[in-house]
């Protein structure tokens, strides 16, 4: 059974090299090749579920160990996998996902000439992410960090004509890269502490490191999961990441890679469990991102943006969720995967409307749409319902698990953590029902695109609306689901721990609390957006609009105290290094070359003066002989 | 006694006299034949080399299929060669690469090809021979163990390098190229001479102390053993000396930074197969005798002055990166970018560790491969449009979507991307030098993100975004461009997956110049038994 794990990867990464080395003869059927390994891999995936159920607790975890990868003396690096209960949740929801946006992609790129290479990067990214979640150390691990980096580059900058798609493909690669720096530094970190950077022996050993050592490799591991998870300061490169298809927002930008870093947290437990300077610093990002995102979700007009603000920000409570501790790892996992169905949803909505509209992303020449697509409306209405926390729906569940864990965090802390949890959970409903009313309701706003072609919205073929109707269920039942009888806490727990809260207000209250905040989000956004007409052209908006629409400032900041002196640095260096430095060592050159000229001089071609210098020369020689002599 | 050794090095040799006595002429016939011929004798070498890999046995002794023959008897002097590891992982690399710049540099030495300063109707016979030439002569230097031996192949691999630069260059040459070239071409001698020169008196200086106690030998197992085991003394200040001597020859080659500014302009003057072997082959000469001798020959000196090279070290990798970064011109991208790696080398070579130098040692083979790979698909790029500004391209990717991914992956190689063959070295580099230098290796950590830039900023101007005007109608790779290609990234791919039939070559080669020099690895605070398995040694 266990020779299934490789399976599992090898699956989707043979389709990729197929893909791609196969060439043009591929390019009519390729993409069927590469959704019906996304299917095995999910298929292998559910069979090693079902087998996993079947053993008893202590029996679940299973390791793999394929070849030894990096064997130098005293450095033992394996290619080696781990199936437990974290990572076949991770294994299902990716492979699960993931084959349903294989399908939903089969329709949405049908009219683009170079699908068969989509189609090969889609696979890609499958077989770095599972490598990501079954690897059995943390360099194998990071293999599939920045593969998963690396097929997000390629599908951002998929439309690479467009230079705003190739700016931004390097953007998120490159901010990726200040994470993935963390990464570097903490298995660093981990080797000279421990001999080693495999799971098992750095957790079994982690009791014996200093604290601070401990803090110094979370505080890394925080670094990397803020670049691959978008979270402050690291949170830059999602928005412009909407520049790629909009299947890929869906998979890789909002249900899968984007939350490898509140697997890299989990997962670390054991290290993070004893450093709880760093647990402070993992909550305090994800809190600052949970609201930064929601502002930003807020000001966007373009909805691929608005759903991006609205993934960072829900990462920001899975973060926040980690950071407490046993308390809170399992909601943040449980969070991940009801946030994965719909927030999945939400995006191949976005996209169904994108496409009967021309590829207009601008909600504010949208309108009224409910009624030209209706398959989208309801399952988008579905996983709008689920995101704002609507009672007994899929975010209702895992999203009151947080606040309440974040309150049993206890005194003034668990107070302002809850606070900003059940502020963002407003803000949540209120950018949410913007989106909705936007789009679906209102009169039509609809505008001709750059051609003069006016839009003529209709539902999108069944390849895609198939999709979104799975997506649905998970975004209604899947958080109900996993909290009768608490069976995802139970199952994850061997690996996570669990410990209980003490939040000073009870799960009722808290409930009833979230609720009344969603509605106050409803209703403020009814009452701007829903209640009058509005306006094709943005108002001016008050100084923190204008602001989030510029995503709170992220990028003037970046500019001004990075882009711009690196580039002069850089520019200083050119110059340093030809008239500086080299121009010394040409000087040097001119120098001598200047000596032996004068040197030549000297030789004149008389004999006459070389005689009366081999005199002279000789006369030195003798003097200085008998000098030495009577010393 | 074997004589592989000698065959494999005198193979080449053969070629290049062999190729420069083909009958002259300019008849396509006559220079077809020619390069056949010449791309026969490196085939040939690659065969040899890959029967001393085959050969050779990781558990033996540390010189293996060793020859020796008597040269200079009144100074001690042997024409002795031996393969170890090290040596062998290069002289590898060395044989596969040459076949394939020759078939990248196909055209480059045909009349066509723009008006060099080495006129003649022997130019295609001179071009493929002095390639051979090199080779010869870079192989006998991975494979003496003789000292002197390997100065005198050390210094006279410039003479062909000197032609080689000044006498053939691109399609992107402006009106005064040839001028520009032979300017380049002279830097390049004069600096490596001066290195050379510093380093005879140093031979010299070795022999003399060396005989002064009763050993009248250049034999560097001889030294290396008679120094380790204290039967040879030579006094610190003398040793410091000498070492300097060495090292300065070492560090122009390398090149280490601030003796660097004579590679970008050879490597962006010259054809980019010329630009290949100084980067990926010539330059690792000096990589890998400061690893053989400068550490075997002078331990105390080489652990005195570690410190100043680590940080000289450091500044390459930052500051390579930084000038690769604000390049305009795609093959001086390319030089600043190996600048900066070979930081990394050096850094892992005097971080004394096993991982800092297996590191490095891979490092130097990775180098090899991925530089290629990046800079002959950008030779090919430059000999389409005629230029080797950046500036000049722009959306390649839509009209010549192979070779803009070949690119693509040379960068991804360049910036050390996990699978690929360099992020092996590359993190065993950085963490063999952390656990001895926190504060350096973290430094040097850096240099991923630099490398990310310069390397996707080069894709993004030049591959991505509209199609500009000048690249329309540009052809895709064609199939020799492909024979080319496909090797280097098939390997790049496999040595990063399956790095082990170099370590295991390379790993006992280490070990023994770390206990010649008497260093150990520093041991972790709190070791655990690796669960994992594997080979625990």
């Amino acid at each position: 059974m266990n020779s299934l794990i490789p399976l599992l990867i090898a699956a989707p990464l043979a389709g990729a090299a197929l893909l791609l080395l196969g060439g043009r003869a591929l390019d009519r059927f390729g993409h069927w090749i590469a959704t019906a390994l996304a299917a095995l891999s999910c298929a292998f995936g559910l069979v090693l579920f079902f087998d996993m159920l079947g053993r008893d607790t202590e029996h679940r975890a299973v390791t793999t160990r394929l070849f030894s990868w990096i064997p130098v003396n005293g450095f033992q690096a394996d290619v080696s996998f781990q199936l437990d209960q974290l990572s076949i949740v991770f294994v299902l929801l990716i492979t699960g996902v993931g084959t349903l946006i294989h399908l939903y992609s089969v329709g949405y790129m049908a009219h683009d000439e170079r699908r068969r290479r989509f189609f090969a990067y889609l696979n890609l990214f499958l077989a770095a992410m599972l490598i990501l979640v079954l690897a059995d150390n943390y360099l194998l691990l990071y293999v599939g960090w920045e593969g998963v980096g690396l097929a997000s580059y390629l599908l951002i900058g998929f439309w690479q004509h467009k230079p705003s798609a190739a700016t931004a493909a390097k953007k998120a690669f490159i901010v990726n890269r200040v994470g993935d720096l963390g990464l570097s530094i903490a298995i660093m970190l981990m080797f000279a502490e421990f001999g080693s950077f495999a799971f098992h022996p750095v957790f079994s050993a982690a009791g014996d490191a200093t604290e601070g050592k401990l803090t110094a490799i979370g505080l890394m591991l925080l670094l990397a999961a803020c670049g691959k998870s978008a979270q402050v300061p690291l949170q830059s490169w999602l928005g412009d990441a909407m520049e790629g298809p909009t299947p890929v927002s869906a998979l890789i930008h909002a249900a899968t890679m984007v939350t490898a870093g509140v697997y890299l947290i989990t997962r670390s437990s054991a290290i993070f469990d004893l450093a709880p300077d760093a647990q402070t610093a993992v909550v305090v990002v994800g809190a600052v991102t949970l609201l930064f995102g929601a502002i930003v979700g807020c000001a966007k007009d373009d909805i691929k943006k608005a759903l991006a603000g609205s993934t960072m920000s829900q990462i920001g409570y899975m973060i926040m969720a980690a950071g407490l501790g046993p308390v809170g790892y399992a909601f943040a996992i449980m969070h991940l995967v009801t946030h994965g169905f719909f927030k999945a949803g939400l995006f191949l909505g976005a996209g169904s409307v994108m496409h009967g509209m021309n590829d207009e992303v601008n909600m504010r020449h949208y309108g009224g749409l409910r009624k030209y697509m209706p398959w989208t409306f309801w399952t988008f209405m579905a996983g709008y319902a689920a995101i704002i926390g609507f009672p007994f729906l899929s975010g209702f569940f895992s999203k009151d698990k947080i606040i309440e864990a974040a309150l049993a965090k206890g005194g003034t802390e668990g107070w302002i953590l809850g606070g900003c949890a059940l502020l963002g959970a407003a803000v949540t409903a209120f950018y949410m029902t913007r989106v909705v009313l936007l789009t679906f309701f209102g009169e039509k706003r609809w505008q001709p695109d750059a051609e003069g072609n006016e839009p003529h919205p209709h539902e999108s073929p069944k390849t895609m609306v198939i999709p979104m109707v799975v997506l649905t269920f998970g975004s209604l039942f899947a958080g109900g689901l996993f909290s009768l009888g608490d069976s995802f806490l139970n199952f994850l727990e061997p690996v996570t721990g669990f410990e209980e809260g003490h939040s000073p207000l009870n799960a009722l209250t808290v409930s009833a609390i979230a609720t009344v905040c969603m509605a106050a989000g409803v209703g403020l956004a009814w009452l701007m957006y829903g209640r009058s007409p509005v306006p094709v052209k943005p108002p001016v908006g008050s100084l923190l609009t204008r602001a989030a629409r510029r995503d709170l400032l992220q990028d003037d900041f970046n500019h001004a105290v990075l882009v711009r002196p690196g580039s002069a640095l850089a520019a200083t260096l050119v110059w340093f290094d030809s008239k500086g430095l080299d121009g010394f060592v040409n000087g040097l050159a001119a120098a001598i070359g200047g000596l032996s000229g004068r040197l030549r001089r000297i030789q004149t071609g008389y004999v006459r003066t070389y005689a009366l210098s081999m005199f002279g020369g000789t006369l030195v020689l003798v003097a200085s002989t008998l000098l030495m002599r009577s010393v | 006694m074997s004589y592989l050794l000698s065959a494999t090095c005198a193979v080449p040799a053969v070629g290049a006299v062999v190729t420069a006595a083909l009958p002259a002429g300019t008849g396509e016939a006559r220079r077809r034949t020619t390069k056949a011929v010449a791309l026969g004798f490196s085939v040939a070498t690659l065969g040899l080399a890959a029967a001393i890999a085959a050969s050779f046995q990781p558990g033996g002794a540390r010189y293996q299929l060793t020859e020796s023959y008597s040269w200079i008897r009144s100074f001690g002097i042997d024409f002795s060669l031996g393969a170890d590891g090290i040596g062998t992982v290069l002289a590898l690399l060395t044989a596969v690469l040459v076949p394939l710049v020759m078939l990248a540099g196909w055209h480059d030495a045909d009349p066509s090809a723009p008006e060099g300063t080495f006129e003649s109707k022997r130019r295609t016979q001179g071009f493929f021979a002095l390639i051979l030439a090199v080779e010869a002569m870079v192989l006998v230097s991975f494979l003496a163990t003789d000292v002197f031996v390997f100065y005198v192949f050390f210094e006279a691999m410039l003479i062909p390098m000197y032609f080689l630069i000044g006498g053939f260059g691109d399609r992107a040459g402006g009106p005064d190229s040839a001028r520009q070239r032979s300017y380049a071409a002279v830097k390049f001698l004069l600096y490596n001479l001066l290195g050379g020169l510093v380093m005879l008196a140093a031979v010299i200086g070795l022999y003399v102390v060396a005989s002064d106690q009763g050993l009248a030998t250049f034999s560097l197992p001889a030294l290396t053993d008679a120094i380790s085991s204290g039967k040879l003394v030579i006094d610190p200040t003398a040793q410091r000396a000498l070492f300097l001597g060495f090292f300065f020859a070492f560090a122009v080659k390398a090149p280490l930074w601030p003796l660097h500014t004579w590679l970008p302009k050879a490597m962006g003057e010259s054809t980019a197969g010329t630009a290949v072997l100084i980067t990926a082959v010539v330059d690792k000469v000096g990589t890998f005798a400061m690893l053989r001798f400068c550490l075997g020959l002078f331990p105390d000196a080489s652990k005195t002055f570690a410190p100043a090279i680590l940080v000289l070290s450091l500044i390459g990798i930052v500051y390579g990166a930084l000038v690769a970064i604000g390049q305009k011109d795609i093959k001086r991208l390319v030089a600043y970018a190996s600048i900066s790696h070979f930081g990394f080398i050096i850094m892992g070579i005097f971080a004394m560790t096993s991982q800092g130098q297996s590191g490095a040692t891979l490092y130097m083979v990775n180098h090899g491969i991925s530089t290629a790979a990046w800079m002959l698909v950008a030779g090919f790029l430059i000999s389409r449009r005629g230029s080797r500004l950046i500036a000049d391209y722009g959306g390649v990717q839509k009209v010549a979507p192979v070779l803009a991914g070949t690119f693509l992956i040379g960068g991804l190689a360049t910036l050390s991307l996990p699978g690929l063959a360099p992020f092996v070295s590359e993190f065993l580099v950085l963490v063999g030098t952390f656990t001895r230098y926190p504060v350096i290796g973290i430094i040097a950590t850096f240099g991923i993100v630099l490398a990310a830039l310069y390397s996707l900023m080069l894709y993004q101007r030049t591959m991505t975004g509209p199609v500009k005007a000048s690249v329309t109608g540009m052809p895709d790779l064609k199939a020799r461009e492909l024979a080319v290609v496909a090797p280097l990234v098939a390997l790049t791919v496999l040595l990063g997956v399956y790095p082990q039939p170099l370590t295991r070559m390379v790993d006992p080669a280490v070990n023994d110049t770390l206990s010649q020099i008497h260093r150990t690895d520093p041991a972790p605070a709190h070791p655990v038994a690796a669960t994992t398995g594997g080979e625990q040694k």
